[in-house]
């Protein structure tokens, strides 16, 4: 019977290789990545010196803007410069499940419990 | 490489957590960093988060042409490889550099700062009256601050003048210089700043207690009553440029491969793919730094 186990020959290093043709389609594609991620910063360093901090709810959506900015830029960067979109789909979940869940249950209690603390304070004082 | 940078990315994911929960249970006003970054060298004058774009931007072009180095490997074409790698390396070098700057500003501050002995109600310049009371921060400009920390621990060759136009502080000897009291500053980093000059000024300086800050250290800094705020920007932006700086040493390595044609003998060019990977990785975790301390 054919092993099926063995990897002859057949590792991603010498099979990753690309042609002439494909290189400058993926090199086309750099380019425009790096143009959004410059355009996004941008545009986050001219919201940031326009908008005056206030307890107002205009600032507090552009807090938001600006973190939904960062994970649209961070998106890009995991995706085509790591080019993690291109690897295989189990490779990805491993990588990405247990991150956003620890670290999305970690902000998600951090944040709640630091106002919370903040209003027990506040209401015993 | 993969596996190491997902725990690499727990470990910043669990700082910036820590950061944002201190940030959250904070008593008092957290400062803002487009109020706190605004200098770039060699200018005076203010260019709020000019400098840390330019950092930013300077990361992201060094990871472009990071991946363009790994595009070149996978057409086995070595030239280009050393080309892009070389200038991923100056990038970072360049990274390197506006950090140390950045960080020599912070710790050195931008005139220091002390706080009220007792309850003051001052008119700044604009005409807007301020109740200030005990233990509330008063910030010194550059000028006079860059005098007022030595006169304070002592040096005998700074004295205090005092004339009917108000105080300076007079240098004598090699650097022979002087500074007046201008005017001094509230609600420096935490919200829209005031001035106060002249005699107002008077009445703040005269309420001065023993209590100075100039820049940040581990033990007291002037941009916040937190030290926390200070310990946070050291340790986070400390350990992000200790990723950037052993990136840029791991990059040589192979860099110094690539030229000496290793992976051109090995047909491949997988190294500089991994070195890419942390190197991205490096820029990636600049920008939710980059978002979480100077801009939010």
């Amino acid at each position: 019977m054919e092993r099926d186990d063995l990897i002859v020959n057949d590792s991603y290093a010498l099979n990753a290789h690309h042609s002439e043709e494909e290189g400058a389609k993926i090199r086309k594609n750099i380019w425009k990545v790096t143009g959004i991620l410059t355009l996004l910063t941008t545009a986050e360093v001219m919201m940031g010196i326009y908008f005056k901090r206030a307890e107002t709810f205009t600032w507090s959506m552009i807090k938001w803007t600006f973190i939904v900015l960062t994970l649209v830029k961070a998106a890009y960067i995991v995706l085509v410069f790591m080019h993690l979109g291109d690897e295989r789909s189990n490779l990805k979940k491993v990588i990405l499940a247990p991150y956003m869940l620890f670290i999305g249950y970690l902000i998600f209690i951090a944040i709640t419990e630091g106002f919370g603390h903040l209003g027990a304070f506040n209401a015993f004082h | 490489m993969w596996y190491f940078l997902v725990s690499d990315a727990l470990t910043f994911g669990g700082l910036l957590t820590a950061y944002g929960f201190v940030r959250a249970s904070s008593e008092d006003a957290w400062p803002i960093g487009e109020q706190v970054f605004r200098a770039l060298p060699g200018l005076e004058g203010e260019y709020p988060l000019i400098y840390v774009a330019l950092m930013t931007f300077i990361l992201i072009v060094s990871s472009v042409t990071m991946v363009l180095a790994v595009e070149a490997g996978h057409r086995n074409d070595k030239n280009s490889v050393v080309r892009w790698m070389g200038l991923t390396i100056i990038g970072g070098f360049f990274f390197l550099g506006s950090q140390a700057w950045e960080w020599s500003h912070f710790i050195h501050g931008s005139g220091g700062s002390f706080l009220l002995a007792e309850n003051v109600t001052v008119t700044s310049d604009d005409g807007e009256t301020f109740n200030l009371t005990k233990g509330d921060p008063v910030f010194m400009d550059h000028h006079f601050g860059h005098l007022a920390e030595p006169w304070l621990e002592g040096a005998a060759n700074i004295s205090l003048v005092e004339s009917d136009h108000g105080i300076k502080l007079v240098e004598v000897g090699e650097h022979s210089h002087e500074a007046a009291l201008h005017s001094l500053t509230l609600n420096k980093y935490i919200e829209n700043e005031s001035h106060v000059s002249g005699d107002e000024a008077m009445k703040l300086w005269n309420a001065r207690s023993e209590t100075f800050a100039f820049g940040a250290n581990m033990h007291d800094n002037e941009y916040a009553i937190q030290q926390s705020y200070a310990n946070f920007f050291f340790f986070i932006t400390g350990f992000h440029g200790f990723h950037v700086f052993s990136g840029v040493v791991i990059n040589i390595i192979i860099f110094i491969m690539v030229i000496k044609g290793v992976f051109e003998r090995r047909k491949h060019y997988e190294m500089v793919e991994k070195v890419g990977l942390y190197w991205h990785f490096v820029d990636l975790v600049w920008v939710f730094v980059f978002t979480f301390f100077y801009l939010v």
